[in-house]
This record gives structure tokens, sequence and C-alpha cells, in this order.
């Protein structure tokens, strides 16, 4: 089997005197969307921001497309194809629509083409073009943080729970987006709360518990096993199906 | 998809803007007469002008890093010092009743004074702030022993006195409009101030660096996990707004005709009123607070001396408890 694209090898993180992750070990092969679960506080968060270089491992390697970015910085890792899509969105409000993603393509203006398929994942990105982005709906602005992520072609994409907050029929339109951006080259590491939306999405899966990795495997086997769902996501997750 | 209906293009805040008419205006009952009000308002707005200058570069160091850069003063004093030196070594010039003399000593003090400023901050920001990014208590120690130290070089070079600045021939003077008595180098110094304020809005506004600075003032992790390196923009910023007090340091020399090591210290507190009315990390507010600034100042500077920083102060309160976070807040996600 060929290397996998991101590789987490024994990572440990702390924040300040905290230690929060504790050895994580895990893949995200080069095709194919990841899913990272776990309860709240099991690091998912902090292991994204890791990969990303906002916290410093303190130990272990972070092996990126063949190559060691551990000791990256974080603009490195972007400029390597890395993108982030933050829980809080992260979002510049008083940037307008385009020129949050202007900001974005690093290497120059985008490509009309790119642009119309990000109007077509998302079309409210084309209505409020010239809008602030702080005056955008919370569903619009999950779609602007990811349309920002994407507006050039990236190999890695992390993404921070997603769904977080959105109305249900909002939640349809992004799993209608992750099915689109499955398509293209990009390989994606996404973390989430809510089940339907994992299994919806997920190829494999890897699940999280008190800074560890406690499971990895394909995302249709632990979709098709209850007991395995509630061994490791407990009932908070069994509540959103 | 339902996205509800269309949302405003654009934000537009003209409120605060319209507190500096409001203030002309609420003055000039109490001054005794138009002619005065007329040469008061000017006052205020080219010492406001100046404070703009003085300023800018201390709001956006803070947006950009979150550092409170206490001894911002000493480039103001460095660049005043700088430039006095230029105007004094070329007197003949400054007499001389023309303003293309004149200017052959303006333009190369204005530069010396700037690029002073803009080496100054360039040395500071390796040498004594990158040390201490993200720990306020170290910042406001080192820059504040960082002040002292510049203070004391500046008395090794230039002396423990005031030097006295005349002015150059063709901007001493007044116009004289109606019955008002109206100082050519506070319309100077309006001037150059409106240059500025424009400069710095094109770019920030109409060019890819400005967008890069406004968004790192809102949140510079994601800035730099879209891939670029806050730290160099931050160098970059750091070394303008050096500059730029520079500027504003050999302006305010000539407006006071005279130069002291503590030109600068004497006005970070009013920078600091500066920056908490128009918003930290706001250009636009930092612009609107230091003309509020500058006609307070010169209007009860006039109807009560003593109260002249006292008054900002409660303007600085005043405009608290409408917008806590200044005329113009700056988002951070
Ligand atoms: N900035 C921080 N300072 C201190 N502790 C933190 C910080 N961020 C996260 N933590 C702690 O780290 C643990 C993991 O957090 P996080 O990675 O955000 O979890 P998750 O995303 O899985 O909900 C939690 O116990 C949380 O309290
Ligand atoms: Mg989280």
């Amino acid at each position: 089997m060929a290397e996998a694209l991101l590789a987490l090898a024994g990572v440990n993180t702390h924040i300040g005197q905290y230690h929060i992750l504790q050895g994580v070990d895990f893949e995200v092969p080069r095709a194919g969307l990841t899913m990272l679960l776990g309860r709240n506080g099991a690091g998912k968060t902090t292991t994204l921001r890791t990969v990303m270089g906002l916290w410093q491992a303190s130990a272990g390697a972070i092996r990126y497309d063949g190559a060691e970015i551990t000791r990256r910085t974080t603009p490195e890792r972007a400029r390597l194809g890395i993108a982030y899509v933050p829980e809080n969105m992260g979002i510049f409000a008083g940037l307008t629509v385009r020129e949050n993603l202007l900001l974005a393509a690093r290497s120059g203006p985008p490509e009309d083409r790119r642009l119309e398929w990000i109007f077509r994942l998302f079309p409210a990105m084309q209505k409020f073009w010239h809008a602030h982005a702080g005056n955008l709906s919370g569903g619009q602005k999950q779609m602007l943080a990811i349309a920002r992520a994407i507006v050039e072609p990236r190999r890695l994409l992390l993404v921070d729970e997603p769904t977080k907050g959105l109305a249900p029929s909002i939640i349809a339109n992004m799993i209608e987006a992750f099915r689109e951006l499955k398509r293209t080259e990009t390989s994606l590491l996404v973390v989430e709360q809510n089940f339907h939306f994992a299994r919806s999405v997920g190829d494999t899966v890897a699940v999280m518990d008190c800074g560890r990795i406690v499971h990895a495997g394909r995302m249709a086997d632990l979709a098709a096993d209850d007991s395995l769902q509630q061994k490791l996501l407990g009932l908070s997750l069994q509540a959103h199906q | 998809m339902s996205h509800g209906s269309a949302l405003p293009a654009q934000r537009l805040d003209w409120l605060p803007l319209a507190l500096i008419p409001a203030i002309a205006l609420a003055a000039l009952p109490f001054i005794p007469s138009l002619p005065t009000w007329v040469t008061l308002t000017v006052a205020g707005l080219a010492m406001g002008m100046m404070i703009f200058m003085m300023a800018a570069g201390l709001t956006l160091v803070f947006g950009l890093m979150d550092i409170m850069n206490f001894a911002h003063g000493v480039f103001i004093s460095v660049g005043a010092y700088a430039g006095t030196s230029v105007l004094l070594a070329m007197k003949p010039s400054m007499q001389a009743d023309s303003l293309a003399a004149n200017l052959s000593a303006i333009v190369p003090a204005v530069l010396a004074a700037m690029a002073l400023a803009g080496f100054l901050g360039w040395f500071f920001e390796r040498v004594v702030i990158r040390p201490v990014y993200g720990d306020h208590l170290k910042q406001i120690l080192v820059t504040m022993g960082g002040l002292i130290v510049v203070e004391q070089l500046i008395h090794v070079v230039w002396g423990p006195d005031i030097i006295p600045l005349p002015r150059p021939a063709t901007i001493t003077g007044s116009f004289i409009v109606g019955d008002a008595a109206i100082e050519r180098y506070r319309v100077l110094a309006v001037l150059v101030g409106l240059a500025v304020f424009a400069a710095m809005w094109l770019i920030l506004n109409r060019t890819r660096l400005g967008l890069l600075i406004r968004a790192g003032v809102e949140n510079r992790e994601m800035v730099e996990s879209l891939g670029y390196r806050i730290r160099s923009l931050f160098v970059g910023v750091f070394i303008a707004g050096s500059a730029l007090a520079g500027l504003g340091g050999v302006m305010w020399a000539l407006y006071q005709e005279s130069v002291n090591a503590q030109i600068g210290m004497q006005m970070m507190v009013v920078l600091f009123i500066v920056l908490i009315i128009g918003g930290l990390g706001s250009v636009g507010g930092c612009f609107v607070g230091a003309l509020l600034v500058g006609l307070m100042a010169n209007y009860t500077g006039y109807l009560a001396p003593k109260l002249a920083l006292g008054s900002n102060i409660l303007l600085m309160v005043l405009v608290l408890l409408w917008r806590p976070r200044g005329l113009f807040p700056v988002g951070r996600a």
C-alpha cells in the first residue's frame, strides 16, 4: 500500500502545563475522507491544530507527503498544500466575501472556472460576493470558510466540525458539498460530532478519547456496528441520529 | 438553498464621523467671536492631523500583534531631532523667502526624520520587541526600559537643552480670511495629514498588502494558516509606523518651534487616548479620534487651559460609554 498522505506517530501536545495529546497515532490516506470522531474534550481540535502547526508537538513526528513537517511553521505547512477550516471558522468579518477568497488565493486571482465550481457548491458565495463576511448567517460563514480553504486546489483539507450549529437543511447541503469535494484530488480530515454527517461522507474513521486514538478503521464498519459505536462514542453522538 | 434576503453590501458607519462637526459646532456658542472659533478649529484640526501621524503606527502594531509599545514616543523624538538637525544645518535655505529654497531644506529634513525613526523601529523590533511577543507585562517593562535608554542617547547626541527651531520663511505667518487669522503652518499640517491618511486608506483598501494587514488585525492565526508569515508583515508595519511617527515628530517640532528629549513622551498619553477612542487596531478610528482630541484640546485650551488633558479623558469616557470598544471596534475572531 502507498504511504499515507499524513501520518502522526506518537504525537504529544502540551498546552501550557496541560498534557493534552498523549501519543496520537493515525494516518490519512491519499484519497478519500477520514473522519476524526470522539467525545467533547477528547483532543480532536488540538490534533488538527497540531497538524497545522498552531500548537507545537512536544514529542512524536508528523509526516506529510513523504516528509517530516513536525518543526515546520504554520505558513510553511499551508504552502505545502494543507488548508484548515477551524472550529470557529476564522473568517475575516471586516472583509468582504470576495476579499476573504482573494486573500486565500496565494498564486494570484482565482481562475474563473474554479470560482464557478465554488459558486455551484455554495451559491450564497456568489450572491453575497461584495457583502461583509461578518454579516453572513452561520451557515454561510461555514460555507465561506470552506470555500476559502479550497479556492485553489489543495492536497489536504482539515475541517473542524463543519455542521456545528447548522440547521438540518443546511447540513444536507454540506453533505452534498463534501461529496463533491471527495471527487477532487483533495484528501480530507474532518472532525465531527454529528454521526449522521460522519457516516454519510466518511470513508475511514479514527476515534479519539483522552488525547489518544482508541479506534481506527473503515467508516462503514463502524456505522454497521451499533455496540462498537456505543462503546466508542457513547450516547451523545447517537442523539444526533 | 435558502439564504434569506440580500445583505447590505457595506457597513456604512458614518455616525462617529459626525462627531467631528458636532464637537466643532458645540464649541461655537462658548467662543466669544467667530474668527477666534475659526482659528481654534483650524488649530485643532492641524494638531489632530499630527497626532494621527504619530498614532497610526501604534494602533496597527497593537492590532496585528497585541503589542503595547510604550516606547513609541522615542520614534517621535528621534524624528524630531533628526529633522531639526537637518533644518538647522540648512539655515540659509530655511531663511530664504522662496518656497523652493525652503522645500530644499524641508524635504531632506522630513526624509531624514522618517529614515532615522524607521531604522530605529527596525532595530527596536528585532532587539527589544521580538523577545517579548505574547507577554504583556514584559512588553511594558522592556519597552519602558528601551524608552529610557533612547532618551538618554538623545541627551548624549543632541544635548539636554531645548533646541529652538524657527519655521522656514514661507510657512511662517498667517492667511487672513475675513477677520480670522489662519496660520500657514497649520494649513500645511492639515494637508500633509490628509495626504498621509489618503495614502494609508488606499494601501489598506486597494492593495493586497492592505488586505493582509486588515485580515491580520482581525485574526493573525488564520492569516498564518492561509500561508502568510505574519512576522514579516508585522516588521514592515512596525518600520512604516515608526517612520510615520518620525514624520509626526518633525512636524510637531516645527509646530512648537523647538525640540526637547521629552517631545515624544509628552505625546504618549494623548496617543493612548486616541487609540482607545478610535478602537484599538483601527486606522480610521485613529484618524477620527485624533481629530476629536485635537479639536477638544484647542477649544478647552482656550476656554479653560488647565482642563485641556482632563477634557480629553472625559471625551474618552463618553465615547466608551457609547461604544465600549471605541468608535470603530475591530472584530477579533
Ligand atoms: N487553550 C487551551 N488551554 C487549556 N486547555 C485546553 C485549551 N484548548 C483545549 N484544551 C483542553 O484540551 C482538551 C482537548 O480539547 P479539544 O482538542 O478542543 O477537544 P475536542 O475538540 O475533541 O472537543 C480539553 O480537555 C480542553 O479543555
Ligand atoms: Mg473541538
